[in-house]
């Protein structure tokens, strides 16, 4: 009996987005007086932080620091309609929607500061700190606290604007399966070593390698928090849960965390992540969504690593020890 | 984690204020200190709790229901049955076309699952409505159950759903969802080795850290606001005012921030049944899943089997793949119909084979129905295929990387759906891996590019 080490690789797209598309987002926003920033939405962030990038999306479209944006969400009775938070559709819809809202505020702005400069609206940019200056003269400038004033107060005009994001729905040809799933695809490619307890049956994972391929990284650090997290989840996916262990019997489904297996702080590999930025064409900023995808490719790559380390294959999912120890039982009888 | 600047440098515009800043998070200090307030944190007085007398058989005949002495339970306001629900039997993809009406709120006639909804209690405390529950007398007549998916589909098998008819989902394109490329036949007879193989998985549980529930406020109005922690709001809103027969114009939904979704928040399950019971009773009411519940009530990951026949060369090349995908929905369709589409969408994975046959279906058992979850369609789908992908790589001497590279798709590539690949890259993915995981390849392989040849 002994520990046995393997190494596996699996490579993978994931589309973003509802499948065959069909699923609006809608975006609002709006100054306040003083030149803050409202985007009211009816998205859900289901913690991964869908509020920050909107922030920083809409800030960086407008031109004015993350900090002065604020997120209004998922009140029916004010936020315009989205599909929902999922198929990792919510930066690349609801970011394409903040996108269009933002540019019209955007315009209304530029044209309330021109007046206030006179110059043409045109001339002008944002230094992304909040003023408003004339192109190749920047002592020229206004606030944008200023513009919003004068626009509430004096010109009557509201910074506002109004963003919709629809990929128009696509139908599979009935014979053939012609059809458009998706409009960009996430990419990925995962190398898992682990060791195989041949005595007991237990695999650990030692060290997961992702590089993912995510369109644009909008803020690193969550883009970190959401792909080691899936990563987690993928080596959980392949060897610990199930609600059906003996599936299709209905018999000894868990009910909660003790009979539920997941991994716990010391079960999770040494987890490293590489990101690649492939801007895509449509996408916030070239974003794509890589929420689901990150949790996939560990799954195979477990699996191939357990082959690798003691040469039978478990292709039933979890791979548990006992179903690795009959695996080796058969082995040995053959 | 690592940002790898080199690759697609040229068609990435680094350098702007806000995007790509790695800013704090606006709501981390919210979060980690308790503040920030979820659905749950709704506490109205008055407020009643409301659980549910679930099946405990996996398909039985519902004779008679005697809720007398339940009703006489001190705490208990409101018993609610199927006769109750204003549109009992309904599907949530109808708001998206996709039908038939498969399900019911509250069982009628007949239950399908073990835990299927029967009879909804609605009491001053969650105890007096759990003890309630337990006093709600259902007389069943046990029917046969079907749990495998290869049983279900044989003729004379027990029909799970007769709002189907048979025991899978019927597409427009018949029995299953089909991609049909090249002349998979014609592939396999030229191939130099053929392997077929099959895979399966379990069904799996989200885990939110949140279980799911909702609070519902009936108001002054005669409008009634859900707090829920639902995925996607006006998808609920819509399949709640079907469900109630209320004009959309009497609900205000309100969430947005959610302790974890994984894709189990998107069944339409408890807010409906609460507003009614706020409807009914005129007085707000909680209606939250315990963990149990959470793991073995609300929709699972599909169970999926994947059968993939694959004919390949010597040298590498895939010339022909055969996908058979089979989605286990349980005993209804919630989102698994597309869940299974959205499999034959994505095989045969990011390689370009010239001849693809792929058949989808989605199988009704007698089980807790599965719906969306993350990945779903996709994820077992690439469990399967890169296994495959291993299997085939050491059939024929080769590399598991390398083979890889070999079968990558590139730029311009006709995928089997029928559309140009673009933005592809997957080519460099691998050869960063080869480089992080001291994996090594030939150097053609790390000269490859996903670009267009010639562009």
């Amino acid at each position: 009996m002994a520990i046995r080490r393997g190494r596996g690789v699996a490579a993978i797209n994931y589309p973003t987005g509802m499948n065959l598309g069909g699923d609006p987002t809608q975006a609002l926003v709006h100054s306040t007086p003083t030149g803050n920033f409202m985007v009211t939405l009816s998205s859900v962030d289901l913690g991964q932080g869908l509020k920050q990038i909107m922030a920083q999306i809409c800030a960086e479209t407008i031109g004015v620091p993350t900090d002065r944006v604020i997120i209004d969400t998922a009140d029916t009775d004010t936020g315009p309609h989205c599909m929902g938070t999922f198929a990792s559709r919510g930066t690349h819809r609801a970011g394409n929607a903040v996108i269009q809202a933002a540019k019209e505020a955007r315009q209304v702005m530029l044209e309330v500061a021109a007046e206030e400069l006179e110059v043409n609206a045109s001339d002008l940019e944002t230094d992304g700190e909040g003023n408003i200056l004339v192109k190749g003269a920047p002592q020229k400038s206004i606030s944008i606290f200023d513009v919003a004033l004068s626009a509430h107060f004096k010109r009557g005009r509201s910074i506002s604007g109004r963003g919709m994001f629809l990929i128009p729905r696509s139908y599979p040809e009935k014979e053939t399966g012609a059809m458009k799933p998706s409009t960009c695809y996430a990419h990925a490619c995962t190398v898992a070593e682990v060791e195989v307890d041949n005595e007991t049956g237990e695999v650990t994972v030692l060290m997961v390698k992702n590089i993912f391929e995510i369109g644009r990284a909008l803020n690193p650090k969550m883009v970190e928090q959401q792909l080691v997290g899936g990563s987690w989840m993928g080596i959980s996916h392949a060897l610990y849960e199930t609600t059906e262990p003996y599936y299709p019997n209905r018999d000894h489904g868990g009910t909660d965390f003790n009979q539920y297996l997941m991994p716990g702080p010391g079960d999770l590999a040494q987890t490293e992540i590489i990101v690649l930025e492939r801007p895509s064409a449509d996408g916030p900023y070239g974003a794509k969504g890589p929420g689901e995808m990150c949790a996939n490719p560990q799954i195979p790559a477990v699996a191939n690593a357990v082959f690798d380390a003691i040469g039978v294959r478990i292709d039933t999912l979890p791979i548990t020890p006992e179903r690795i120890l009959r695996a080796l039982k058969a082995q040995a009888a053959n | 984690m690592e940002l790898r600047k080199n690759y697609f440098a040229d068609q990435r515009k680094d350098g702007l204020h806000e995007i790509g800043q790695p800013r704090p998070r606006l709501d981390s200090p919210g979060h980690v200190t308790g503040k920030t307030a979820y659905f749950a944190d709704r506490n109205f007085p008055g407020m009643l709790h409301l659980k549910m007398v679930r099946s405990p058989h996996h398909h039985a005949r519902i004779r008679s229901i005697d809720t007398s002495e339940a009703e006489k339970h001190p705490g208990v306001v409101k018993i609610l049955t199927a006769k109750d629900v204003p549109h009992n039997v309904y599907t949530i993809l109808i708001l998206i076309q996709i039908g038939p009406e498969d399900e019911t709120v509250l069982a009628d006639g007949k239950v399908r699952w073990k835990g299927e909804a029967v009879v909804a209690v609605l009491a001053e405390t969650e105890r007096a409505a759990q003890e309630a529950a337990a006093k709600v007398k259902v007389d069943y007549e046990v029917l046969p159950a079907v749990f495998d998916m290869e049983e279900a589909l044989k003729p004379g098998a027990p029909l799970v759903n007769e709002y189907h008819g048979q025991n899978y989902y019927l597409y427009d394109s018949g029995e299953c969802r089909k991609v049909r490329f090249g002349d998979v036949e014609a592939g396999f007879a030229e191939a130099d080795h053929i392997l077929e193989q099959s895979y399966q998985s379990s069904p799996i549980e989200h885990a939110p850290t949140e279980t799911t529930g909702c609070v519902v406020m009936p108001e002054g109005n005669d409008r009634f606001t859900c707090y829920t922690n639902t995925q996607a709001m006006f998808f609920t809103l819509d399949n709640a005012s079907i469900i109630l027969q209320m004009p959309g114009s009497k609900l205000h939904f309100v969430g947005g921030t959610v302790g974890g979704g994984f894709g189990g928040k998107v069944d339409v399950i408890v807010e409906p049944i609460a507003i009614l019971g706020a409807k009914l009773t005129g007085r707000p009411v909680s209606f939250i899943y315990s963990r149990e519940e959470e793991m073995q009530i609300s929709s699972p990951r599909a169970a999926e089997k994947v059968v993939i026949k694959d004919g390949v060369m010597k040298d590498g090349r895939i010339v022909a793949r055969k996908v058979t995908g089979y989605t286990d929905a349980g005993a209804y369709s919630r989102h698994s119909p597309y869940g299974a589409q959205k499999g034959a969408a994505h095989y045969p994975g990011p390689y370009t084979i010239p001849n693809v046959w792929i058949d989808t279906y989605c199988v009704y058992t007698n089980r807790t129905p599965s719906s969306a979850m993350r990945g779903f369609g996709v994820t077992i789908g690439d469990f399967a295929l890169e296994v495959q992908m291993d299997k085939l790589a050491r059939l024929i001497g080769m590399d598991p990387l390398e083979f890889r590279f070999i079968n990558a798709y590139r730029d311009g590539d006709m995928k089997a759906h029928r559309q140009p690949t673009e933005g592809a890259a997957l080519i460099e993915c691998m050869q960063e891996a080869s480089r992080a995981a001291n994996w090594p390849v030939a150097e053609k392989y790390m000269a490859m590019s996903s670009y267009k040849k010639g562009a």
